[in-house]
């Protein structure tokens, strides 16, 4: 599904060149569950913006279901976002101006999906995680762990077949940590790729495969289960 | 993502902060009120000038003694002496110029008439039964000035319905004797209530045959002659034929003006054309400063929602998408700010004339189109840098915005 060859991202500090991603080659099949780990600046979080085609690497290769990224325009990019890859954030970047309802349809507004349908998708996708009685609530008016389900629904909502989260649980409780952790191993039961960006070895531990990160480079690759 | 979806996305966006809308919007409005206010009576003073030439009567020539180099507009009676036009030129220009219909010899002088102990200073016009007809003015009781009168140097007079007013009230003025300038005159008519004409008032005159004028005012010239033709296409010729007429009769000098109702017309048109257009670009740039207004908040906007965008675009809206929907909250303030400014404007310049009587107004349909699309313009114009800017985002810093 995902074939990185020779990735890195370089960025120009003063006279400097500094690469948070320094000759990275992964590749990730279907229906995997992949955490990555690794000390803070060590290139996670460049990985999963280049893996979810909001970055450009500066060489290297990225073939995402065969098709090579670098080759993309800015609205194919855009059309992989919303159709092939949802995003769940640590701070769950939900739009506050909006219920949960309006939330979870945002993507479909950019796949061009009328209105009405709009609405009998997100529903069901909101059920799914939970939240059938807080559709109607803004952001500000719900915990955590339900934006973070408001969040994981939204990028859902397409049914796309990679999942990427970036510290889900970071700005949770344990249990709502727990409960977040539970949908997405349950999705990925259905066949979703989920890959977690995580610090804590309990989520790592569930996961299929856990890859290192250091100074840019996969230190390590293992699979667990 | 298609039109009405970005619109909706646009006016949510606009009615999560209303007073910063609505203030936003306010510079637009003013502006768009105030090109269709000065417009309207820039427009409304042009419609008034022309309908009271008009008034004068048409397809009029206007033959004044003294020669001007310049053709059409007003122009200062007689300057300098020269040979004087005579009550036989319009005599001659009656007999023998086919293509008029009228040529009326007019006395102009102004003098005092009285009646028992009431007086009054008043305009006199000395002229030929004609001049009715010449310049739409028509008798009201009694009868006007005749050939005979004219003929004999009749001392009669006919006034004006304001003359009358002031002399005798209520009371019948036909058959009673008036002294003009120690002379005794009988009133034979009232002419009908006219009003003000372009700042004249025309029932403040008198009327006496023209030979009875000259001999008032002691002259055996003229202030004028008013020809007239009887289709607009006519006159051309008809000053063509005057001057040859004339200049045989005035030692084959060209000593006197031919102005046309028409060259007055358009000078008169042009002018205040051009100061509508004049009034309508100052408004402009009002307009054009809310303009700047809607880009200073749509840039604000922007800044606000650098983290929306991140989102936005994290979720799969495209750079075109980001674009439409800051341009259309652009031209929506600008839009409904025009349409808003449009209503007030129309208003209040159609309540004006109601309590300014003098100041008329006229609400072209061309002046809320020009202002409306301006407006949008503005709003697209001033729109797009900060649209632009929303736009070229790059996601991942945006996201990262606090």
């Amino acid at each position: 599904m995902i074939e990185l060859k020779d990735i890195s991202k370089t960025y120009r500090m003063g006279n400097l060149d500094i690469c948070a991603l320094c000759g990275v080659t992964l590749s990730v099949k279907q229906g995997e569950l992949i955490a990555i780990m690794g000390p803070s600046g060590s290139g996670k979080s460049t990985l999963m913006n280049v893996l979810g085609c909001l970055d450009r690497p500066t060489n290297g290769t990225y073939a995402f279901e065969s098709r090579e990224i670098s080759a993309m325009t800015d609205d194919e990019l855009a059309h992989v976002r919303n159709a092939k890859i949802g995003f769940v954030f640590q701070s769950f970047n939900l739009l506050p101006r909006f219920t949960a309802l309006k939330n979870v349809e945002m993507p479909l507004i950019y796949s061009g999906v009328p209105s009405r349908l709009r609405t009998e998708r997100a529903v069901p996708v909101l059920e799914q995680v939970g939240l059938q009685d807080r559709m109607h609530h803004r952001p500000t008016e719900l915990s955590g762990g339900q934006q973070q389900r408001v969040a994981i629904a939204r990028a859902l909502v397409n049914h796309p077949p990679l999942l990427l989260a970036d510290e889900p649980t970071g700005n949770l409780d344990s249990r709502s940590g727990a409960e977040i952790l539970n949908i997405l191993v349950d999705l990925n039961n259905r066949g979703v790729t989920i890959m977690i960006v995580t610090h804590d070895h309990d989520i790592a531990s569930r996961c299929k495969r856990i890859i290192n990160l250091k100074d840019g480079m996969i230190v390590g690759d293992q699979v667990t289960a | 993502m298609n039109f009405l979806e970005t619109f909706k996305v646009a006016l949510e966006a606009i009615l999560s902060n209303k007073m910063r809308s609505g203030l936003t919007m306010l510079g637009v409005i003013i502006g768009v009120l105030a090109v269709i206010l000065l417009v309207s009576i820039g427009e409304g003073a042009r419609l008034y000038i022309t309908k009271e030439l008009t008034g004068l009567g048409t397809n009029l020539l206007i033959i004044t003694p003294g020669k001007t180099t310049t053709s059409g507009g007003f122009h200062p009676p007689s300057a300098g002496t020269v040979r004087k036009l005579t009550y036989d030129d319009s005599l001659a220009l009656r007999r023998r110029a086919w293509l008029l219909t009228d040529a009326v010899p007019i006395v102009l002088g102004t003098g005092r008439i009285k009646f028992r102990n009431l007086g009054r200073d008043t305009m006199v016009i000395g002229t030929t039964p004609e001049f009715q007809r010449v310049r739409n003015l028509f008798i009201g009781t009694g009868s006007y000035v005749t050939q005979n009168d004219v003929d004999t140097k009749a001392k009669v007079v006919v006034l004006g319905t304001k003359v009358k007013g002031e002399l005798f009230g209520d009371q019948n003025a036909l058959g009673q004797v008036v002294m003009l300038s120690d002379a005794r005159y009988r009133v034979i008519g009232v002419m009908q209530k006219k009003g003000t004409s372009l700042g004249w008032d025309v029932d403040d005159v008198i009327f006496i045959p023209v030979t009875s004028g000259q001999d008032l005012f002691g002259t055996d010239s003229l202030f004028e002659i008013l020809a007239s033709t009887p289709r607009a296409e006519d006159v051309e010729r008809a000053i063509a034929q005057i001057k040859e007429i004339l200049i045989k009769r005035h030692a084959h000098k060209e000593d006197f003006s031919i102005q046309t109702q028409g060259a007055m017309l358009s000078t008169m048109d042009t002018i205040l054309g051009v100061l509508t257009a004049v009034l309508g670009g100052i408004a402009g740039i009002s307009l054009l400063v809310g303009g700047i207004g809607i880009m200073n908040i749509m840039l604000v906007s922007v800044r606000e929602r650098t983290r929306e965008i991140g989102i936005r675009k994290a979720i799969g809206a495209r750079n075109s998408d980001i674009m439409a929907q800051f341009m259309i909250e652009a031209v929506t303030l600008s839009g409904v700010g025009g349409i808003i400014g449009i209503v007030f404007g129309v208003g209040i310049a159609l309540l004006i004339p109601m309590f300014v009587t003098v100041l008329p107004t006229s609400v072209s349909l061309w002046s809320i189109m020009m202002a409306f699309t301006f407006s949008m313009a503005v709003g697209v114009f001033f729109g797009v840098y900060p649209a632009r800017k929303a736009s070229l985002q790059d996601p991942i810093s945006a996201l990262r915005y606090e």
